[in-house]
């Protein structure tokens, strides 16, 4: 019975989608996630994974700008996509984004394993809130573990992208 | 932490997905992947094939429905769902149960139709959905179509009403009533997890402020939604003062079989749920039109 359940799908495809502006591809088995095709088949390992069922958000992506937990996605599920990680955040001479500056500038990370996907959270969380309060802050991120900053730190931070942004 | 190997299959339309699932019973369906996922990973479930229906444009849609009520399709994500304006209208219970689902990237993935068929004994929505006397639209390939009220659907812990080869594929909610107030009142441990204990209430008022129909539900204190039939009866035709909330309490903690867990002790959540109830029933009764000085 597995047998003839297994040939009504597939059980590796070729998945194309866009990463970080740029076209990419990686031939998977179909149970590969979203998080491990990122690390292992693209060498992408700026994405963490912490926990791998849901708890932590270390893992946390933009997938067609919603911020996503890459561990809960299949790989397959991107096709045609458009996938943006902590790669992407930067300019491409490097040039930190004025959320990573203010990170940098407020000591919002220590060991830096939980960064990226706070970074990633937050990013989307201020497109979609552009002028959010501190309570609305610390709510977004409330899905994403730090075990250093004790997270007042990071929360500094996003208010002071918020904060320049409305007076710039 | 790697899922087992199987196949996989997106189809686009309801059929592709309703042929899959009778020709391949021990499938299981993949909707917005954030309770399913996990047990994947954890190696918990190790279905033969996947058959994901989020490619099917027909489960997402938000039907304003003439009747005043909501048609909402299976595939509607929590995020929708909290911010939909038709849904905030006609039945913010919904959207506010929504909203208190995980945190925003869960909320950005999971859906209706997964929260309702995974049955969680902790989750918002069934409980919401019981209290909406929501009605469920269950389809497959060669059973056709057939509709369960949300009361019936839930059996006990993690299992519902669905047949194997069928898929939830809408949620049909009825005209609220007139002028009705709403309110989803829950406590978890942190922000995001699921709640210790939770209570949905809909309250609509008469002119004189009395109680012309109560409904509640709970979730979190035994293996399925409660529906606190017992409290509605207590509450019918009066004012909703401390006497009367006080008596709708006690009538949901003799109601209420929690279990002792990890999480909290029976005898809590059991105190929790008489707490939570009056929340929600009193914020409910502030909400209904008429209802200001209740
Ligand atoms: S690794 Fe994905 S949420 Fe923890
Ligand atoms: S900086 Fe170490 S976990 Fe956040």
């Amino acid at each position: 019975m597995a047998g003839e359940e297994l040939a009504l799908g597939d059980v590796e495809r070729e998945v194309r989608f866009t990463l970080n502006g740029r076209p990419a591809s990686a031939r998977v088995p179909v149970r590969r996630t979203l998080a491990d095709m990122l690390r292992d088949d693209l060498g992408q390992t700026g994405t963490h994974l912490g926990c791998e069922h849901g708890a932590c958000g270390a893992c946390t992506v933009q997938v067609d700008g919603e911020a996503v937990r890459s561990c809960l996605m299949l790989a397959v599920q991107v096709e045609g996509r458009e996938v943006r990680t902590v790669e992407g955040l930067a300019a491409p001479d490097g040039t930190l984004s004025p959320l990573q500056d203010a990170f940098w500038r407020h000591h919002a990370l220590q060991c830096g394993f939980c960064t990226p996907g706070f970074l990633m959270t937050a990013d989307a969380f201020l497109r979609e809130h552009p002028e959010p309060d501190e309570e609305e802050v610390r709510e977004a991120l409330s899905g994403n573990l730090c075990r250093c900053t004790g997270y007042q730190p990071i929360v500094e931070a996003v208010l002071d992208v918020a904060r320049s942004r409305r007076s710039g | 932490m790697k899922p087992a190997p199987f196949a996989y299959a997106d189809p686009d339309t309801l059929e592709g997905a309703l042929d899959l699932l009778a020709r391949a019973p021990d499938a299981k369906v993949l909707a917005g992947g954030q309770s399913l996922m996990p047990l994947l990973n954890m190696r918990l479930a190790r279905p033969p094939l996947l058959v994901d229906i989020g490619r099917i444009a027909s489960l997402r849609g938000i039907e304003a429905a003439e009747d005043g009520g909501l048609v909402l399709g299976a595939g509607v994500t929590h995020k929708r769902l909290a911010h939909d304006p038709a849904v905030r209208e006609r039945w913010p219970l919904l959207a506010q149960a929504a909203s208190l689902i995980g945190h925003e990237a869960i909320r950005a993935r999971g859906t209706l139709g997964g929260s309702l068929v995974h049955s969680d004994p902790a989750a918002e929505l069934p409980a919401a959905a019981v209290a909406a006397d929501a009605v469920l639209v269950l389809e497959s390939r060669d059973g056709g179509r057939r509709e369960v009220a949300a009361r019936d659907f839930f059996i006990t812990y993690l299992t519902t009403d669905v047949a194997p080869g069928e898929v939830l594929t809408a949620v049909r909610l009825p005209a609220p009533p007139p002028g009705a107030g709403m309110a989803f009142e829950e406590v978890a441990r942190r922000s995001g997890d699921f709640a210790l204990a939770g209570a949905a209430a809909v309250v609509a008022l008469d002119a004189s402020g009395a109680v012309r129909e109560a409904r509640l539900a709970l979730c979190g204190v035994g293996g399925t939604p409660v529906r606190a039939a017992e409290a509605e009866a207590v509450l019918a035709g009066r004012r909703l003062d401390e006497a009367a909330l006080e008596a709708a309490a006690e009538a949901v903690r003799q109601a209420v079989e929690p279990e002792d867990d990890l999480h909290a002790t029976a005898a809590y959540r059991r105190h929790l749920a008489g707490v939570l109830a009056v929340r929600a029933l009193r914020r409910a009764g502030e909400r209904a039109s008429g209802g200001g000085e209740g």
